[in-house]
């Protein structure tokens, strides 16, 4: 019987992978497409049909690229980094809930690869692992670029991680338990987003800063540091960091369909359709601000983060505990 | 305390308000036609005095205008442009030889700039890359063209100040001879 149980998680991890790398792939088509007509122009359309083959191309080219290594870098970290980044992000879905359990030939499936009882532990865990890969990438390569990137990296999404943390508190406490699926059983009635939306600003804020993208995209800021963390990074492994980075985008879009839009529930659609609908919601939004702002200065950064972000959901958290106890 | 919660809240205000009018402005864009220009489907006619491909022009009587001066590759900051000067029997300069490498060009147009009988100009015709390096040393038959350019009206000799083809006083926009001693009070 553990053979079948072995073979069913295989289908789940590897089918979740698939249409997880897919996603990230054609999202970096959808946000050169988007992000073109956002500044009136056309993006990539020659690979294929409206582009369409772009991803592939670019794959392809980054596969075929050599694989540079800095003279002087630090070997074993400098091949390290960019499979944690992407390694964390890539490991957040496995505690995302697809939908309800579902039974097949007298067995109850749950539709998501670990029903983890400390879920939310566990994403929160796993985006403060991401900081190493930022970290320790800059600091193997041995360039100052990457150094100065990689510090402001690990400041920035040290930082953020607080307010990421701490609005998510009031959630919890509203579907008393930190499990992912439970957290949405608690959403069957109206979505969390319209009991807090302080909660969900505070996380969008902060999911917009752990993706280190416009107008938080100071550890890779182009003007000053060319690539940031990693300027030295070429071929695939300059293309795992930006899959990690895109694929660290839909898993933002799915937490926060998860913790503040209902996850998978919803009229009409089935839930797996819900969600993808959902998750893709928030890498759509990420792009439009990218083509809205300009980058923001280190100090503004950081005064956002620790004078406002955290005081606001300290108070969310102190208001929500009190609204909670006064009506019961 | 009043004038610093009034700044505070203005200080809101205009921050709502400019994060606002940062995503309506891109999202307008979102919705007209990209000003895109297709390359090699939609070739644009560009302006007649762009800077591209270089040529030798002719005065309207069918003579080179170059007189081998130098002052263009002299001009040039990347030194693309060599030359040889003769003199033909009648005592006029010309170049037996003029050369321009467009694999060094940088088609900054000093060289029309600095040549004075408006021989050498810049077309507005781009299309002449090569993977072949060579290719692209172009010789004097390459560059000669049989009109005037951008001055098809144009000859050096109406206006220089000396008798080569237009005797002394008839030349363009010069007076009579004076008579100096007509000055005499």
């Amino acid at each position: 019987m553990w053979s079948l149980g072995l073979l069913l998680l295989f289908v789940k991890v590897y089918g979740l992978l698939l249409v997880v790398l897919l996603l990230a792939a054609y999202l970096v088509l959808l946000e050169r497409k988007l992000l073109g007509r956002l500044q009136i122009r056309l993006g990539p359309n020659r690979a294929g049909i409206f582009g369409i083959l772009q991803p592939i191309a670019d794959g392809l080219k980054m596969l075929l690229k050599e694989d540079v290594v800095p003279g002087r870098a630090d070997r074993a970290l400098f091949l390290l980094a960019p499979a944690v980044v992407s390694g964390t992000a890539l490991l957040t879905f496995a505690v995302i809930p697809l939908g309800e359990q579902i039974t097949l030939w007298g067995r109850e499936i749950p539709l998501m690869i670990a029903d983890l009882n400390v879920g939310v532990l566990y994403v929160l865990a796993l985006s403060s692992l991401g900081v190493y890969g930022v970290a320790l990438g800059g600091w193997a390569s041995n360039s100052k670029y990457s150094l100065l990137g990689a510090v402001r990296g690990a400041a920035q999404l040290i930082s953020y991680e607080l307010p990421l943390a701490l609005s998510l508190v009031p959630v919890i406490m509203l579907a008393g338990s930190l499990s992912l699926s439970d957290i949405v059983r608690a959403q069957a009635g109206y979505p969390f987003l319209l009991v807090q939306p302080v909660g969900f600003f505070i996380f969008l804020v902060s999911s917009m800063a752990e993706s280190k993208r416009l107008p938080f995209d100071l550890p890779e800021a182009e003007n000053e540091l060319m690539a940031g963390y990693h300027t030295e990074y070429s071929g695939m492994r300059f293309g795992l960091f930006f899959l990690g980075e895109y694929a660290h985008m839909i898993a933002l879009g799915a937490l926060v369909a998860v913790f503040f839009l209902g996850g998978w529930h919803g009229p009409f659609l089935p839930p797996g359709l819900w969600l993808l609908v959902k998750t893709m919601l928030i890498p759509l939004f990420l792009i439009w601000t990218r083509a809205s702002f300009p980058r923001l200065r280190y100090d503004q950064l950081m005064h956002f983060c620790w004078k406002i972000l955290i005081p606001v959901a300290v108070l969310n958290i102190v208001a929500t505990g009190a609204f909670m106890v006064f009506t019961g | 305390m009043h004038a610093k919660i009034r700044r505070i809240g203005t200080n809101i205000f205009s921050g709502i308000r400019g994060t606002v009018r940062a995503y309506s402005t891109t999202l307008r864009h979102l919705f007209r036609r990209p000003i895109t220009e297709q390359y090699p489907e939609y070739r644009r006619e560009l302006p007649e005095r762009s800077r591209a491909r270089i040529i030798l022009t002719r005065s309207p009587d069918g003579e080179e205008r170059c007189v081998a001066c130098f002052l263009c590759s002299g001009a040039c900051p990347v030194d693309c442009i060599s030359m040889q000067a003769a003199e033909r029997e009648d005592g006029r300069r010309y170049a037996p030889w003029f050369r321009i490498n467009f694999g060094r060009c940088i088609y900054c147009g000093l060289c029309e700039e600095a040549c004075p009988t408006l021989a050498i100009q810049l077309t507005p015709d781009y299309e002449f890359s090569s993977r072949r390096i060579l290719s692209l040393v172009y010789e004097k038959q390459d560059l000669l063209v049989d009109h005037g350019g951008k001055h098809p009206q144009y000859d050096f000799y109406d206006h220089a100040g000396v008798e080569d083809k237009t005797t002394k006083g008839m030349h363009a926009s010069e007076g009579a001879p004076v008579n100096v001693k007509g000055n005499l009070p």
